[in-house]
């Protein structure tokens, strides 16, 4: 009987992901110790809001990070802000917009995504420096289409992003549900396993009959449309697409993904993992508004602490 | 019979003083006033710490990585410039120097942990931001006198800046393209295992080459507010991606170890030289980054274009 137990613990402990959500609690629990209990349920409420948006972007990330190494897609907070900004003006606050806005929102990212990949092909020049370049290109378009506009969202879609359900975000749920598909997508369908294959030896994969550029192709247009479909999602949120609205998802993404327990070098993905990440982001900066800290030692501290934990999560399968 | 066909490397090696040759007669042909030791100061007085700042990329990507906190670190120097260096030059030259020991051990964690570069040193610029905001909390501070007169320096002939920049490239170009510990640092890029089994260690090149990087750094930061004459904790943040687009429009490549400290220099002045370029045709402020984005897009396909007709 113990034995057993102890077998299932070593499965549990085993898994990457329990040490981000491990991570989110114990923070999580330094806050709400500080507060000596209050808020202690909105700020899981909020985390859970905030931490919905870094997944979704998360998730495409993870996908191109699972490449192998050099594959990572840098203009994800440019799509998000060209996407949010071009779906506002079209919808121009009208409820019946909401479903042509969502899908030239995501053809937006699409439009990126296919982009990059045929930089990355046609220039042979690596990912980053291909997404790097195209994110200046993107960035520019939403600063020159988004002018000086602050259109609000529709508000059926506010009144969605915003929802909860117990207390619950119903956006979250939505985006648990996605992660599982997401999460079967990678393990149960030739798609997931050939990006898995490239990541492991693409050359393998590629003798094994993968189409590899194919493959690979998808893989950078599925992270334009999640990074599309956060950036629309996150505008109906926060009432309107911003020009800086995409700025913190550069770190978040990669972050999210690499403290998720997901492998850097590839090959390896991780699903539940992104939650867990997610959360501990949001909940670590909470934590450090929480005790009062000046904003230089706030920052200071997110940095030593992002390269402390990617230290220890991001080395261990070596 | 040889062919008078100039071979693809050597067209490579010309492609960055090309392209700083055009955008210079673009500028003459649309201002003939900038045509002046007063008109070429005024254009290339920023491209200094652009310079340096682009050398300190150009050593993270020799040996295979990407410094996303540079603009962040050449910020918080800049700070540490204004205030310490000034007040107390011993504590400040000492704080300097601990940066770069910083820059190492970063290397070494990179190395050791086989963390991606990218997620370190993007961790890594909050942390500099975040030191600047509390060495410098609000926009001001004075730079040292020595370090104003040496950046207002008018030599003879041409704007300082361009002897400066020379001399830079020349001493790097020599340091690590033709003595034998270059070479070793570049194999580091070009393939660690041989490298490593040659004899040489992998830990200490990066540790070196980030070193390098974290000293250009402070150049970088040092010889800003010589020019600037104050420091804010964001005053730098744009040189993270402009010294990324000055390797590649230096003719650096991202992997292989394939670099070139002279066309790093020359890619600098050409993005300096490209803002007001840019500024010149009166183009909108809003298309400023995408210009940027697409250059350097069109530089890349030069050099694919030039590659193919190589392997002809």
């Amino acid at each position: 009987m113990t034995a057993a137990l102890s077998k299932h613990f070593k499965t549990v402990v085993g898994k990457p992901w329990i040490w981000a959500f491990a991570g989110a609690f114990a923070v999580w629990a330094a806050t709400v110790l500080y507060t000596g209990g209050t808020g202690a349920g909105q700020i899981l409420s909020a985390a859970l809001s905030f931490a919905t948006f870094s997944v979704i972007v998360g998730m495409g990330q993870m996908y191109v990070i699972t490449l192998g190494p050099g594959n990572v897609d840098l203009s994800i907070p440019a799509t998000m802000t060209f996407a949010g900004a071009v779906s506002m003006k079209i919808m121009e606050t009208q409820d019946i917009m909401i479903l042509p806005g969502l899908v030239i929102a995501l053809l937006c990212g699409l439009t990126v995504g296919v982009f990059n990949y045929g930089l990355i092909r046609t220039l042979r020049i690596p990912p980053i420096i291909a997404t790097l370049s195209s994110s200046f290109l993107v960035q520019s378009c939403a600063i020159a289409y988004g002018r000086g506009l602050k259109i609000k969202p529709p508000e059926l879609l506010a009144e969605f992003t915003t929802a909860k359900i117990a207390g619950v975000p119903l956006l979250a749920i939505c985006v648990i549900a996605l992660a599982a598909v997401m999460s079967v997508v990678l393990h149960r369908t030739v798609f997931g396993r050939s990006v898995l294959a490239i990541g492991q030896n693409s050359r393998a994969a590629e003798l094994a009959g993968v189409k590899v550029n194919f493959i690979r192709l998808a893989t950078y247009a599925q992270s334009g449309v999640l990074a599309a479909l956060c950036g629309y999602l996150l505008a109906g949120f926060s009432g309107g697409a911003s020009l800086n609205m995409g700025a913190e998802y550069l770190l978040a993404s990669i972050a999210v993904v690499v403290i998720g327990g997901t492998s850097v070098a590839g090959g390896f993905a991780n699903l539940p993992g992104l939650w867990g990440a997610a959360l501990f982001m949001f909940l670590l900066v909470t934590m450090l508004n929480t005790f009062g800290l000046s904003a230089g030692i706030r920052l200071l501290l997110t940095g030593v602490i992002i390269v402390g934990v990617i230290t220890l999560a991001g080395g261990r399968r070596n | 019979m040889k062919s008078f066909v100039p071979s693809s490397r050597l067209l490579r090696s010309l492609l960055p003083a090309f392209s700083l040759t055009v955008i210079l007669i673009a500028i003459f042909y649309l201002q003939p006033r900038a045509m002046s030791y007063f008109g070429l100061n005024l254009l290339l007085n920023l491209a200094l710490p652009i310079a340096f700042a682009t050398l300190a990329q150009m050593c993270v990507i020799t040996v295979n990585d990407l410094d996303l906190g540079i603009g962040a670190f050449v910020g918080f120097v800049a700070c540490v410039g204004a205030t310490w260096l000034n007040e107390s030059p011993l504590l400040g030259v000492a704080v300097l120097l601990l940066c770069i020991l910083a820059y190492a051990a970063m290397g070494a964690l990179i190395h050791l942990r086989n963390l991606p570069s990218i997620v370190v040193t993007l961790g890594m610029s909050f942390f500099w931001l975040g030191l600047a905001l509390l060495v410098l909390p609000t926009p001001g501070g004075k730079a040292p006198e020595w370090v104003r007169e040496a950046m207002t320096f008018k030599a003879p002939g041409l704007p300082t800046t361009i002897y400066a920049s020379a001399l830079v490239a020349l001493v790097v170009h020599f340091a690590l393209m033709r003595s034998s510990y270059g070479a070793v640092v570049r194999g580091v890029g070009g393939n660690p295992r041989s490298v490593e089994r040659a004899g040489w260690s992998i830990l200490k090149a990066k540790m070196s080459m980030y070193a390098l990087a974290g000293f250009f750094g402070v150049l970088s930061g040092i010889s800003l507010i010589g020019l600037t004459t104050s420091a804010d904790a964001n005053i730098a943040l744009r040189y993270t991606l402009l010294s990324i687009a000055g390797v590649i429009l230096g003719g650096g490549e991202f992997v292989g170890g394939r670099i070139s400290p002279v066309g790093a220099v020359l890619g600098a002045m050409t993005l300096t030289l490209a803002a007001s370029f840019l500024s010149f045709l009166r183009i909108s402020p809003d298309w400023q980054i995408g210009a940027q984005g697409a250059i350097l897009i069109i530089v890349l396909a030069l050099r694919v274009l030039i590659n193919r007709t190589g392997k002809k």
